[in-house]
């Protein structure tokens, strides 16, 4: 057992699974002897050297368009997207070429790649360093998306992302890269699409992901104290989606809440409530609730980025109001 | 930069009546491709080669089988070159189960892992960094084979081509990049909007890559430059680009009856098509006229052999919707 970030968890998952694997490489920019520009991958170059772990220039394009090609060529590429908003200059080769080219082959190619990336706000970096683009990865057919909320899960998530034979889009949630836990030592392998029932109660159902899992499980601290006994599931992945884990908590608390990052329009919640309404209309005693960023870019000022992105405290009080409304 | 000059004879009689086989075939799988657009079977849009299939077919012979080729939508001639037989893509392009990818994939994106065609790519440049990629594989592996790249002139001025170029040289990739220019893009000339007068052989050596331009429409100087940039490669000397010349007898694209090409220049061009071109060469060099005869009875039997073929394939069914887009064959994405 040893405490562990989550970034130090990043470097210490992918080890694992070079170790096992001659054929998981690494690029990216900077990911080498600097250790990637949020240190995620320190170590990896001293242990594994330049031909696994190799510096590209800044040509994102060329990054994951070369992870596909060795991909369908017998590698398993980790690729790194500094920040997930940079996958806007790249978004061709992930949703036309990776996403699309093993169901318009009729399954002649496979692409087991992971495009690992800086997720998310908190850092005060400004609007184009800063958006959850879970979302944008959610809607494209082809693509399954992690985004693991503490470092005992980025470790399991790494090696069932790197096992995966699909491409799988890793998003590393930049405000919890300091956040410690123990972790075991020793091999850890997890499961791709099963959420985590993090905390059990009898009211009401939070579903959060990455940045916002201790957001609200510590929202959910100040609810008891309320009186209200809420359940929080970390949802950990968006596809595959564990809709089964969701419906059955939702159905024992009769409400649900979404806490998500991601800019308020088709963010993962609406998928989610869409399904609920569907599929467990019955069982719902109120209104489903979604708690997101607002529909903006997200400023830089510390004050101003503190009230877009969903807070424990206006966890707290969406939360309360719904349920004594 | 190197202007190639003309091919050493390479060849002997039997591998010259091979490549005139090579391209007759890509000629007239296109043209019986183009009837059945006419009679609304194949459907959709569809980009064909005819006039360009000296470089398909040159490149090909180069090439050894484990090599690889990614290629555009407009990628017929080049799957077929690398001894896809006609069945499957004729019946790919008819929408059938018999086809290369039972429909779903169609014209535009014709693959047969098989054969190492690894695909043809409907955007314009994106395939450059992903044939990096499959050249980058093979270095780390050690496996010595060849990327090989097709794409048109037009593709110069977008960013992945850029990117690619740039990537391949400082990694030293086992790639070949082969422009087809055929001076046009679909209805701009390529000139207009390009500020070099080679497209890609000048930005090429800007990147420092080998930069080779050929006359696209002699598949024995198309073969020579491609098997010296493919030995170069194999040989862990990095990667280049083969700048070839042609033009395209017909419009962009099916729809396109490519009336904005001045009558001088259409004239010109088929005055230069390859295949009468490397015909009365073959007579030339010792081939019989009734050699040549023989072959092209036997081409165009087999084309109509793989129509009927293709045509007798089925329609897919539903099954075929929901299946490959995850590699355990289904496209779940819930529990
Ligand atoms: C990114 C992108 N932009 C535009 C198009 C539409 N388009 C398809 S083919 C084409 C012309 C390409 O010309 P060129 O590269 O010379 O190839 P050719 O068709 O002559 O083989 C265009 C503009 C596209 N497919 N992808």
């Amino acid at each position: 057992m040893a405490q562990l970030t989550y970034r130090e968890a990043i470097a210490r998952g992918i080890a694992q699974e070079m170790q096992r694997d001659q054929s998981v490489v690494m690029i990216g920019e900077d990911i080498g002897a600097a250790g990637g520009v949020f240190k995620g991958t320190v170590g990896l170059f001293d242990e594994f050297g330049p031909l696994r772990v190799r510096d590209t220039p800044i040509s994102e394009q060329a990054i994951l368009g070369a992870a596909m090609g060795a991909a369908m060529t017998g590698l398993r590429p980790i690729a790194e997207i500094m920040f997930a908003d940079f996958f806007a200059v790249c978004w061709d080769i992930v949703a036309n070429e990776i996403a699309k080219s093993r169901y318009m082959t009729n399954g002649q190619v496979s692409f087991p790649l992971v495009i690992r990336s800086g997720n998310g706000g908190g850092l005060r970096f400004g609007a184009q360093h800063s958006q959850s683009v879970e979302n944008w990865a959610m809607m494209v057919p082809g693509l399954k998306v992690v985004v693991p909320s503490n470092a005992v899960d980025v470790i399991g998530l790494m090696a069932a992302s790197v096992r995966d034979n699909d491409p799988v889009i890793f998003l590393e949630e930049k405000a919890l890269y300091a956040s410690k836990m123990d972790v075991p030592d020793g091999e850890i392998v997890d499961e791709l699409g099963k959420a985590s029932v993090l905390r059990q109660g009898a009211d009401a159902t939070m579903v959060a992901l990455g940045n916002m899992v201790p957001r609200s499980m510590a929202a959910a601290e100040k609810l008891a104290e309320e009186g209200i006994d809420c359940t929080v599931v970390d949802l950990r992945s968006l596809v595959p989606l564990d809709v089964t884990t969701v419906l059955r908590e939702v159905g024992s608390t009769g409400h649900l809440f979404t806490v998500e990052e991601n800019p308020r329009l088709l963010g993962w919640g609406a998928e989610l409530a869409s399904i609920v309404a569907e599929e467990a209309f019955y069982d719902l005693d109120g209104p489903i609730v979604r708690i997101t960023t607002p529909h903006i870019p997200l400023p830089a000022a510390d004050a101003l980025e503190d009230m877009a992105i969903p807070s424990v405290g206006r966890i707290v009080e969406s939360v309360s109001k719904a349920m004594n409304a | 930069m190197v202007t190639s000059a003309t091919a050493p004879a390479v060849f002997d009689l039997e591998a010259r009546l091979d490549l005139y086989r090579v391209q007759l075939t890509l000629r007239k799988f296109e043209a019986r491709a183009y009837d059945l657009f006419l009679e609304n079977l194949v459907k959709g849009t569809s980009h064909l080669s005819l006039g360009q299939e000296a470089i398909a077919a040159g490149v090909a012979a180069a090439m050894r089988p484990d090599d690889w080729t990614f290629a555009t939508y407009r990628g017929h001639a080049h799957t077929l070159a690398r001894g896809v037989p006609m069945t499957p893509v004729m019946a790919e392009l008819l929408g059938r189960t018999n086809g290369l990818m039972a429909g779903k994939g169609g014209s535009m994106h014709l693959t047969s892992v098989e054969h190492g065609v690894m695909g043809s790519y409907a955007i314009i440049g994106a395939h450059l960094p992903i044939a990096c990629g499959a050249a980058w594989s093979a270095q780390y592996r050690g496996t010595d084979q060849v990327a090989v790249c097709f794409f048109g002139d037009g593709s110069v001025n977008i960013g992945a081509f850029h990117e690619a170029l740039n990537f391949a040289a400082i990694w030293k990739l086992p790639v070949v990049f082969i422009c087809e220019n055929n001076l046009w893009m679909e209805y701009t000339r390529t000139s207009e909007v390009t500020a070099v007068a080679n497209p890609a052989a000048d930005r090429a050596s800007a990147y420092g890559l080998e930069s080779i331009i050929v006359d696209g429409n002699d598949a024995e100087a198309v073969y020579a430059v491609a098997s010296a940039a493919i030995e170069r490669a194999r040989a862990g000397e990095g990667p280049s680009m083969i700048e070839a010349t042609t033009y395209r007898h017909g419009g962009h694209s099916r729809a396109d009856p490519g009336k904005y090409r001045p009558d001088s220049e259409v004239a010109e061009w088929l005055a230069k098509d390859p295949i009468p071109r490397y015909r009365a060469f073959l007579l030339e060099v010792g081939a019989t006229e009734e050699q040549l005869v023989a072959i092209e009875e036997d081409v165009t039997a087999a084309v109509e052999r793989a129509v009927d073929e293709a045509k007798a394939g089925d329609v897919p069914g539903e099954e075929y919707l929901m299946k490959d887009l995850w590699a355990d064959g289904g496209s779940s994405w819930r529990n």
